[in-house]
């Protein structure tokens, strides 16, 4: 027995509001609403795509409306429960676009990419994310985004040592910027997907991508690799040993609360996503321009299986059209997909933005004083021999939200390893 | 608040008569209301207790009935009994610290003083402000490395005080008490005014002390404001959810996952509507079982102090 989801969540919803795919207003064009992230580095750019769009397009028009990432997070949930989904549906793909996908609730947009010079437009390692059983979903847009290392070189200066070349490294650095009462790193632990980093980048380097293929997969038992407990062992070791600053478990990302303590020197290290750097230029005043900033692909870890090339994170941010908007709507939405999102200021607007664009051929834009870190990030990127997806968008919203409980309650020694296992593979292809 | 309930009509012959027009005309008065009530009150509820039967990730245009399949989900999910302590810790916890502070308060408002006029503006503060703008500024009052305590130098504020379990609880409570001793003080201060005067006159020609006067003639007769405003905390604090998903989202780890912060969790972010509908049925049975077991306790709770009534 079925009953209508949309009888009464949208019926109590139809009067709040008209950021739905009925809120069409306008006569000859499309009016698509259109939901993102709020916030350095995208929001700017963001917002000058749609503008561009609308100007060349006056009789169609884009309205956006931004949000924390959080909070974006269940709020896209909920419009979409409810068919009260924007028009354009921002994303980061994998399993997230794949329970969309279930629900009948966006665009097959495999047709609109059949037409080469579009996709040919786009770095072809993105669209992985984007395809569910050989359809293409969603449009990869934006910035490439693989996980790193950075370091304050200030910091480093002023104790008197060198950047880690290997895990032990880290190791050796973490009881001396203790010593000195300085954090070794910096970590939004309140928000959990921080943390999950961390983990993707230590079981990569202890036993190589094969672990996570296999959860992917739905593989039973996949956690059970000797390799993870000893992954898993070495987290809690780092905790123990204070690695991470004080108070980390109740520490935003929201705010950018943990780049502010790499910025102003309060921490010495921090893993994040290659997006961190523009975050980092916006709002830590002269610590970029000054060459404060250091980065690396995160470092090998001593007798581990992983090939240290590896990276984890996104290899694109992801636009879907909700099957839900009206005929005129969808044309406006793939009008913007087809011209606005791929032209010439879309990537040199990403590049000034201190990212990497999904475009191809962007190298030659690499000129500014961005231009080192863009330069790494695409090499690291395109020289990755596994580019892993982040495992919260990789998996289904059921198994991510264990993961990333299990992997909070790892972080605060609540869980022993081996409960951390049995945990994780009791959800493994949930 | 007994001292509000309305004076009983029974037995008054000469209204009788004028019964059937006033009766009338309080039905059209109260319909609006009652609209409202079952439009937003009662039919989500039976909208939950639905899908608390069914299994539905909260994005499929249809859901499937499934019988008792999200009840075991939501009664065998390891994190329920983590939550229910959670909530009865916070429950426990805040009416221990706010009912002995706000009747003391109370009790000091009501009296004649000049500094009435100032408090009652000061002190109401906390009640004007929403729980998430209190816990935000909180959370930056208290940011061990970017508050308070790290930003003027002093050390005995610089704990980790959102990031360790029993010191997160603490915060907790502390929190919610800032936030409703103000009002539960509010409740009492206006109670502690209904006490006769005369009552107080005869022990102090009896020779008892302030102390006395305040444990054997305003606490009896505070009774029935302690059950309300008991009834008003327990209830209440089932419903702590903003406070707590801005404070630290459940956080370090599980210690302050309460049952509303559990459901949010499975409902929103692991997309289990069915079982997170289960823990929502599960909060309205709680809530309704402890407003009858303290009424229980209060004796007749509904009986009116006022004179001849």
């Amino acid at each position: 027995m079925t009953l209508s989801a949309g009888a009464a969540a949208g019926a109590a919803l139809a009067a709040c509001g008209n950021d739905g795919p009925g809120g069409s207003e306008s006569g000859g064009g499309g009016s698509a609403s259109y939901w993102s992230l709020s916030g350095e580095p995208g929001e700017p750019y963001r917002q000058a795509s749609i503008d561009r769009f609308n100007k060349a397009n006056p009789d169609s028009k884009i309205t956006p409306t931004f949000f924390q990432n959080d909070a974006y997070k269940a709020k896209i949930k909920t419009a979409l429960g409810a068919n009260q989904a924007p028009t354009l549906i921002w994303g980061w793909g994998g399993g997230g676009l794949k329970s969309y996908v279930e629900a009948g609730q966006v665009e097959d947009l495999t047709s609109l990419f059949g037409d080469a010079t579009l996709k040919g437009k786009l770095l072809p390692g993105s669209f992985g994310a984007a395809t569910v059983d050989g359809k293409i979903y969603a449009m990869p847009v934006e910035t490439v985004q693989p996980i790193v290392l950075y370091y304050n070189k200030k910091i480093f200066d002023q104790v008197g040592v060198s950047a880690p070349q290997t895990y032990g490294d880290i190791l050796d650095l973490v009881p001396k910027f203790n010593a000195k009462g300085i954090a070794p790193f910096s970590l939004a632990g309140q928000s959990r997907w921080t943390n999950m980093m961390w983990l993707e980048f230590m079981l990569d380097r202890n036993a190589g991508s094969e672990v996570f293929d296999n959860v992917f997969a739905g593989k039973a038992g996949s956690w059970s690799d000797p390799a993870v407990l000893d992954m898993l062992t070495k987290v809690q070791d780092l905790v123990k040993m204070n690695a991470f600053q004080k108070g980390f478990a109740s520490t935003a990302a929201d705010t950018n609360a943990d780049q502010a303590l790499l910025y102003t020197g309060k921490a010495a290290m921090m893993v994040h996503g290659s997006w961190s750097y523009g975050i980092q230029k916006a709002q830590g005043g002269k610590f970029v321009p000054d060459g404060g900033l250091g980065w690396m692909n995160f470092p090998p870890i001593d007798g581990g299986k992983g090939d240290p090339s590896n990276t984890v994170g996104n290899p694109g941010q992801y636009l879907s059209i909700s099957s839900k908007a009206t005929a005129a709507d969808k044309e406006t939405a793939k009008k913007f997909f087809s011209t606005t999102l791929v032209d010439d200021e879309e990537k040199a607007g990403w590049v000034k933005s201190g990212g990497v664009p999904v475009l191809a051929n962007s190298d030659s834009l690499y000129t500014g004083d961005d231009a080192q870190f863009q330069k790494d990030m695409s090499a690291i990127a395109a020289g990755a021999k596994t580019f892993a997806q982040s495992w919260d968008q990789a998996l289904s919203p059921t198994a991510a939200e264990v993961l990333l409980d299990n992997i909070a309650k790892l972080f605060q020694l609540q869980v022993t390893p081996q409960q951390w296992v049995d945990n994780m593979n009791g959800v493994i292809g949930k | 608040m007994t001292t509000l309930a309305p004076p009983a009509v029974r037995g008054q012959e000469p209204t009788r008569s004028r019964g059937g027009r006033s009766g009338s005309v309080l039905v059209w008065m109260v319909l609006p209301a009652f609209v409202m009530f079952v439009f937003f009150g009662i039919v989500p509820l039976l909208g939950v207790v639905l899908l608390s039967f069914a299994t539905w990730n909260g994005i499929t245009p249809t859901i499937q009935l499934t019988g008792l399949t999200s009840w075991k989900a939501a009664l065998t999910n390891p994190g329920l009994v983590n939550a229910l302590w959670v909530t009865f810790l916070i429950m426990a916890l805040s009416w221990l610290v706010q009912t002995p502070l706000s009747i003391l308060l109370g009790t000091f408002m009501a009296r004649q003083s000049r500094y009435r006029g100032f408090l009652a503006v000061f002190y109401f503060i906390p009640l004007l402000l929403s729980s998430a703008a209190i816990a935000i500024t909180y959370k930056s009052l208290l940011d061990p490395n970017f508050g308070l305590g790290a930003g003027l130098g002093i050390e005995a504020l610089n704990q980790d005080w959102l990031g360790q379990a029993n010191l997160a609880i603490a915060t907790l409570i502390f929190v919610v008490s800032w936030q409703f001793i103000p009002f539960h003080s509010l409740i009492y201060q206006g109670a502690v005014r209904q006490i006769p005067q005369s009552m107080y006159e005869a022990a102090q020609i009896d020779g008892a002390g302030r102390v006395r006067q305040f444990l054997n003639i305003t606490l009896p007769q505070l009774k029935y404001t302690i059950i309300t405003s008991s009834t008003l905390m327990v209830v209440g604090s089932l419903t702590f959810f903003d406070l707590i998903w801005v404070l630290t989202a459940g956080g370090p780890g599980d210690a302050t996952r309460a049952l509303a912060v559990q459901m949010y969790q499975l409902g929103f972010q692991a997309s289990l509507m069915g079982p997170a509908s289960a823990i929502a049925v599960i909060l309205v049975l709680v809530g309704i079982g402890l407003s009858l077991l303290l009424r229980r306790l209060g004796g007749r709770a509904d009986e009116s102090q006022m004179e001849g009534v």
